[in-house]
């Protein structure tokens, strides 16, 4: 499952799509929109998409991560559109045979994700707004 | 050549649309229509990942007719 979403996204489903009798493991990480702690208010927070490279890319992921780890399946959906402050914009989840290679997968989805599908995120202040820029550079 | 440029983010604002159709010459780079379309100020240009037909490319990857291409300013996902 690669997916964008925009309203609520349903945790359970994306851990079904790749759950298996082979894997043991099941980790799954999400991501929260936060208050920004540089003393500007946020109001609300906007991701856009590029969506047809969107999708893309994260299956390009998921085919990486199984090439990688023998065995793991990645799932992932990203929402866009409004996303109020506390509420989860990405949920990523791995299942693979053993823990050790779903923790080291999760991470190089979570991180290539940053660095590479094409997802935007405006914070809105009280008093204007700013593209945040994530720090992870494309490999 | 007919190119179709497609906008996201802040480059959509400076654009004000999302997508548009812009004629091109000869052999051209991805890099060198950024450059005619976003002429660079006075801080220099946005730097951008360069997409086309939904993959990236090299800056100096040359366009072809029909092509869709997108400037894909710094990313926020996640």
């Amino acid at each position: 499952m690669f997916s964008l979403c925009d309203g609520e996204i349903d945790v359970c489903a994306v851990e079904n799509a790749v759950r298996h009798s082979g894997a043991g493991a099941v980790l799954t990480f999400r991501g929260d929109t936060r208050q920004d702690f540089d003393g500007r208010q946020v109001v609300r927070l906007e991701y856009e998409a590029y969506p047809e490279m969107a999708i893309a890319q994260m299956a390009a992921i998921g085919e990486e991560v199984a090439q990688r780890w023998p065995g793991a399946r990645l799932a992932m959906v990203h929402r866009v559109g409004l996303v109020p402050v506390g509420e989860t914009s990405v949920v990523i989840t791995v299942t693979a045979p053993h823990r050790d290679e779903c923790y080291a997968a999760s991470r190089f989805a979570i991180d290539t994700l940053k660095a590479q599908v094409p997802i935007w995120k405006k914070e809105v202040y009280a008093d204007g707004s700013t593209w945040k820029e994530n720090q992870e550079v494309s490999g | 050549m007919r190119i179709v440029v497609r906008y996201f983010a802040r480059l959509r604002e400076l654009r004000s649309c999302t997508q548009e159709e812009v004629e091109v010459h000869g052999a051209t780079s991805v890099s060198s229509l950024y450059a005619r379309l976003f002429p660079p100020g006075p801080g220099g240009a946005l730097p951008v990942m360069y997409a086309v037909n939904q993959t990236y490319v090299a800056p100096a990857h040359t366009l072809s007719d029909g092509d869709e291409v997108a400037f894909i300013p710094p990313l926020g996902g996640g």
